[in-house]
């Protein structure tokens, strides 16, 4: 049984040496003719994703406010410095740091366990998955409103609505009916993260889970192993992989994530995370130099971060390989 | 078969068999499915109930139903028509999808059906621009376009969605071409075929529903685009998403107005992922998992 988590760019590498077509040309030719289709698409992003992050790079290095067009000057990292010594910008690299993990590591842990259930066959399995898979096919701002008016309303929200069926029907007269976004801010904004996100790790681990060889498990159960040794020895080794890449999509979109924290809390009550606090900073106190240096550190730091990830990206796929 | 499970780990081997094939793992998936999917579904309720009666405390399930949260989203009411915004956002939905596969197409064939040397470098310098911030890069693309009057401009839009899905693309491509067995094509070029025929009749056909799954997730993610627009799109140029936030704002709160612009907008996204489920989890995993 071949390993679904293959990569097709790892085989690649390792297979027969192709020929060139049926007419030979000169090598360096031909090499560029098989470069070509690449370039433009790389051309493209280079000029659009990267050019940018060069000029934030320039911006940072003068002071410059939107409402004082005529005093633009460079001030060396002076900007930096300011940022560095910003409380709101460190309290955003806090809090982004929070919301990407406990979002990530609740819906993976969640999506285990939907995943767990759906690996059985049962009647109406089809249905349950696509029921499943609603959240996350909903656009990320109207889920974010549909949490915030919907659900959280402090007088009309189905939660509190909930709680005064739930205080009727064990006679409480009057039940709790709290305010969910200015009692509890962040976790507001992370149970309509992980609600959206569950799904997605579901289907992640899903496939995982159907991919485990069927004969390794007999294996394991005619050796003796109960559910839990199962699990533990055989199952969980094998989803690796599969949380490993879970974790690392969740975690590229949510650090980068805006629509809820924009749309629930609008940052406010300690909940702005990078994304959200570099936006207001252009947005709404047009300290141009601030907001690029700014801009300039979370590339960095996230620089830092990616490169760690494309080796875990990387070592997936050659993992993948050496398995199949 | 059955799969592991957690929580049976204590119960004696009988026992534990008896309750594998016994209904309540069927009964558990089915209930966690209806309390994820409550909350879309409270929205759809809410969303044909009539105003008064989406705003009481305990909800009122058994309201009687009515469209008239539709009818006044899409400005009977007079307010603004929220069709500027949705055609808006198929226009930059539909052209930068386009935009992405011409780009996309042919990197992911020099990537794996005939890969360049050191391919792997540029797959990953393709990832790599997705993981860095698109917010630090923000304010330089809007001065650009305040000083060149692309502000508020649709195809500005188009551009920077191309460039965001263009690197999901490619490793989406890439992965579905590469699922092609290497011998059909050789096959076809020994037996003469020119290029634009091994592309035609062998690629083409062969690669096809990877080719549409990339083309709809590379849609809904335009479609889903809120901190582009947000920033540099105002009146002319404003996305379904960005008209979505400007609504509430705008008329107050209204609970059946607000779920039946919620359910609109998703409709399109709903509908395409549903149909793509088979192939939506490759798609997402940039085609890590098969």
């Amino acid at each position: 049984m071949t390993d679904p988590l293959t990569a097709a760019p790892a085989a690649r590498a390792g297979a027969v040496p192709r020929t060139a077509g049926p007419r030979p040309k000169p090598p360096a030719l031909r090499a560029w003719a098989t470069r070509a289709p690449l370039l433009p698409a790389l051309v493209f992003l280079i000029a659009v994703t990267q050019l940018p992050f060069a000029a934030t790079l320039v911006i940072s290095l003068f002071d410059w406010n939107a409402l004082r067009p005529g005093e633009r000057r460079f001030t060396g990292l002076s900007n930096y410095t300011a940022v560095v010594h910003d409380a709101g910008l460190r309290d955003a690299v806090v809090t982004t740091m929070v919301l990407t993990a406990s979002v990530v590591v609740t819906s993976l842990v969640l999506g285990l366990l939907l995943a767990l259930l759906l690996d059985r066959s049962f009647r109406g399995r089809g249905l349950v998955r696509t029921l499943l898979i609603a959240p996350f096919l909903l656009v990320p701002v109207a889920a974010a409103l549909l949490w915030k008016h919907v659900l959280y309303n402090p007088e009309y929200g189905l939660l509190n609505g909930a709680l005064t069926w739930a205080g009727r029907l064990f006679g409480v007269d009057s039940p709790p009916q709290p305010d969910w976004i200015s009692s509890m801010p962040l976790p507001a904004v992370e149970a309509a993260l992980v609600w959206q996100w569950t799904p997605f790790m579901m289907l992640i681990l899903l496939a995982g889970l159907q991919s485990r060889s069927p004969e390794t498990v007999q294996a394991a159960r005619l050796d003796g192993a109960g559910d839990w040794q199962v699990f533990r020895y055989v199952t969980l080794p094998h989803l690796r992989r599969y949380l490993e890449l879970g974790t690392l999509l969740g975690a590229i979109h949510i650090v980068q994530n805006f629509d809820a924290v924009f749309t629930v809390t609008s940052g406010s009550l300690g909940t702005a995370n990078l994304p959200y606090a570099i936006y207001r900073t252009f947005y709404q106190a047009h300290e141009y130099g601030q907001a690029s240096a700014a801009g300039v550190l979370v590339v960095t730091g996230s620089a830092v971060i990616a490169t760690f990830a494309l080796r875990v990206v990387s070592s997936l796929f050659r993992g993948g390989v050496s398995r199949g | 078969m059955t799969a592991a499970d957690a929580d049976a780990a204590a119960l004696p081997p009988e026992a534990r068999r008896a309750r594998c094939r016994g209904l309540l793992p069927g009964l558990l998936a089915w209930l966690a499915g209806l309390v994820l999917f409550l909350p879309v579904a409270w929205m759809v309720l809410t969303s044909l109930h009539s105003e008064s009666d989406a705003a009481t405390n305990p909800p009122s399930v058994a309201a009687s139903l009515t469209l008239d949260g539709y009818r006044t989203f899409f400005g009977a009411g007079g307010g603004t028509s929220p069709w500027p915004a949705l055609i808006n956002s198929a226009t930059a939905g539909v052209t930068s999808t386009v935009l992405v596969l011409t780009l996309a197409l042919p990197a992911a064939y020099a990537l794996s059906i005939r890969p360049v040397r050191k391919w792997t470098d540029a797959l990953f310098f393709f990832l790599s621009t997705k993981m860095l911030p698109v917010v630090a890069g923000l304010l330089p693309v809007y001065l650009f376009a305040r000083d060149t009057s692309l502000l508020d401009n649709i195809w500005l839009l188009v551009v920077l969605h191309t460039s965001m899905n263009l690197p999901v693309a490619v490793w989406m491509l890439q992965s579905f071409l590469s699922d092609i067995p290497v011998s059909l094509v050789e096959a076809a070029r020994l037996d003469g075929a020119r290029l634009p025929a091994v592309l035609g009749r062998v690629v083409a056909p062969l690669a096809g529903p990877g080719i549409a799954a990339t083309a709809l997730i590379c849609f809904i993610f335009s479609w889903n685009e809120l901190l582009f627009a947000r920033a540099l799109t105002a009146v002319t140029a404003q996305t379904a998403p960005v008209f979505l936030t400007g609504f509430i704002t705008s008329q107050g709160l209204f609970l059946a107005q607000v779920c039946a612009a919620s359910v609109v907008i998703s409709l399109p996204v709903l509908a395409g992922g549903f149909a793509a489920q088979d192939k939506l989890v490759q798609g997402l995993s940039l085609g890590a998992v098969k």
